[in-house]
């Protein structure tokens, strides 16, 4: 069980339960969907971005925990933040939940440190990832969707 | 004798591992079965002491490695109630099977404008081979629906026949929900209009007692390691009469008679299907699992079985909110579920720390999980060797997910 706090930690949890920016966006400019074909997650990203700001972020879809409060986190963290802003979270996530914390240790992460449990379960890192995919589809204006079974 | 599973389990070195200080509870043999250590034992001692290529070499170990390979083939056919061994086809798995008969029967027999019956609840692998053949040749699929509780609606299927149908591939049992369909009246129907059926009977061997001959299927696919042997190999059975008009499905050596650059003559059944050399270690390590099963009192493994599965269900209907997908009346021990709005990945996360192993997703039936409007469940499947107390462990599993999750 105390193990399982690590990766189930409470912010985790609550965020499940009440996701944060979890409805569409009306005037959103940029949308991309992202879905894991393995597990069945499936959600959209919506952005509304000004020059290379994001003013506003926001999510809907269906998925586990760990992916729902991660897609929830990420919008609490990305809004107004420059689209270089919010690659280089990206990046600093992904070698997070990869468990290459040199670049990305938890005092850089701030709330999102929550999620360096994730590194310990190999199979979850993809539930993590998703939402970050999704946005950085989102971002580049991609009309691809987003699949955790081709790239990585 | 009375069935003892708990000295059984000792045939089964892996389930005497521990996983962080618990005892590991397989309840993951939908997907894949353990192996007792007859099998494991083959394997190594034919590597050790028997491999060599079968079928051309004239020396002592190729024709020793080529009588233990055909042994094998002799005891699918008397496991499964072959009339002949030239019946037998060895193959990967259940997914190549199909792929063998989509492509070689199918498109020899399936035009543009015919139709292909399946079922809602078929797995992947009985879904895709005969949509690349529709495909291809301009066939259709129609599909036989369920009820809400996983039963195939078998009054819909005499609407479904016509005189376009040209073949009929249906899962004897359904690996997502566990549902024993009824196979009997589907293979009479559909041959009352001389429409072939294949029966995908990877769910159903390592429960059930299966005799192709009275079932009367024209064709029966299985896989290897869903029957406590090694990966990688399976089995197609396919009547005789069928087998000889389908061209062959694979080129290369070992399926001819004679080559040149001209032309080539197929060698005769089962050899025309086997390009290449075959498993031959896989093979002979199927005919020792089958030599183990046949050591087992089968009636008495099922009668535990259903216990086993009557003992689960009632068990996970006393966990709080816990729903069963899949109520069909006559099911083997395949138990799927979900449990408030955890969604089943962090049940199957949880579970696991505590050393159980159970399958989460879509269990590669996307189209069921459509029609029963989720994206995934939580299962846990039985084997023989299972036990009441990893059911008790389960159900404790599941409230230590409720607890976490609040």
């Amino acid at each position: 069980m105390s193990d399982l706090r690590e990766l189930y930690q409470e912010m985790i949890l609550d965020h499940n339960r009440s996701p944060h920016h979890f409805h569409e966006l009306a005037d959103a400019n940029r949308t991309a969907r992202g879905n894991n074909p393995l597990c069945g997650d499936q959600l959209t990203v919506y952005l509304k971005l000004n020059q290379d700001k994001i003013n506003a972020i926001s999510f809907v879809g269906s998925g586990c925990a760990i992916s729902k409060a991660s897609a929830s986190m990420m919008t609490d963290a990305l809004q107004g933040k420059t689209k270089h802003e919010a690659l280089q979270l990206f990046e600093m996530f992904h070698e997070m939940v990869t468990g290459h914390t040199e670049l990305a240790g938890p005092s850089k992460m701030g709330k999102l440190a929550v999620f360096s449990g994730v590194a310990e379960y190999p199979a979850r890192v993809k539930c993590a990832s998703l939402a970050w995919h999704t946005m950085k589809s989102a971002l580049e204006g991609s009309d691809a969707i987003v699949s955790t079974e081709t790239g990585e | 004798m009375k069935y003892e599973p708990k000295i059984l389990r000792q045939d089964f070195p892996i389930l005497q591992q521990q996983f962080k200080g618990n005892q590991l509870v397989y309840l993951d043999n939908a997907a894949t079965t353990q192996k007792p250590k007859s099998v494991i034992d083959t394997l190594q001692q034919y590597y050790a002491e028997d491999n060599a290529n079968i079928h051309r070499g004239v020396h002592y170990l190729s024709e020793r490695a080529t009588e233990k390979y055909e042994q094998a083939r002799k005891k699918v056919q008397q496991f499964i109630g072959a009339k002949e061994t030239q019946e037998i086809i060895f193959v990967r798995g259940t997914t190549e099977a199909i792929n063998l008969v989509a492509q070689t029967f199918g498109k020899k027999n399936i035009k543009a404008g015919d139709e292909i019956i399946l079922s809602t609840l078929e797995h992947h692998s009985n879904i895709v081979p005969w949509q690349i053949l529709a495909e291809g040749v301009g066939a259709n699929l129609r599909i036989l629906p369920i009820t809400d509780d996983g039963e195939l609606q078998l009054e819909q299927l005499p609407k479904l026949i016509n005189s376009k149908t040209r073949m009929l591939s249906i899962g004897h049992v359904s690996n997502a929900l566990g549902t024993v369909n009824p196979v009997h009246e589907i293979i009479k129907m559909a041959h009352e209009h001389g429409v072939p059926v294949l029966l995908d009977g990877a769910q159903s061997i390592p429960h059930l007692k299966i005799d192709v001959q009275a079932i009367d299927c024209d064709f029966f696919a299985f896989s290897g390691h869903k029957l406590f042997g090694p990966t990688g190999i399976g089995v197609l059975y396919g009547k005789k009469s069928l087998l000889e008009t389908m061209p062959p499905y694979q080129g290369g050596g070992d399926m001819i008679r004679e080559v040149t650059f001209e032309k080539t003559t197929y060698n005769t059944l089962p050899y025309k299907f086997e390009a290449g050399t075959p498993n031959i270690a896989g093979t002979i390590g199927l005919g020792a699992a089958l030599d183990y099963l046949n050591s087992l009192d089968w009636n008495a493994v099922q009668h535990y079985e259903k216990e086993l599965l009557d003992y689960a269900t009632h068990a996970l209907q006393e966990v709080p909110c816990l729903k069963i997908i899949g109520q069909a009346k006559e099911k083997v021990g395949v138990i799927s579920f979900i449990l408030k709005d955890i969604h089943p990945h962090d049940i199957g996360t949880i579970l696991d720390q505590s050393g159980i192993a159970i399958r989460t997703g879509h269990h590669c039936t996307m189209p069921l999980m459509l029609r029963l409007g989720l994206p995934a469940t939580a299962r846990a499947s039985f084997a023989f060797y299972n036990t009441r107390e990893e059911v008790d462990k389960l159900v404790e599993g599941l409230n230590r997910v409720i607890k976490l999750f609040g």
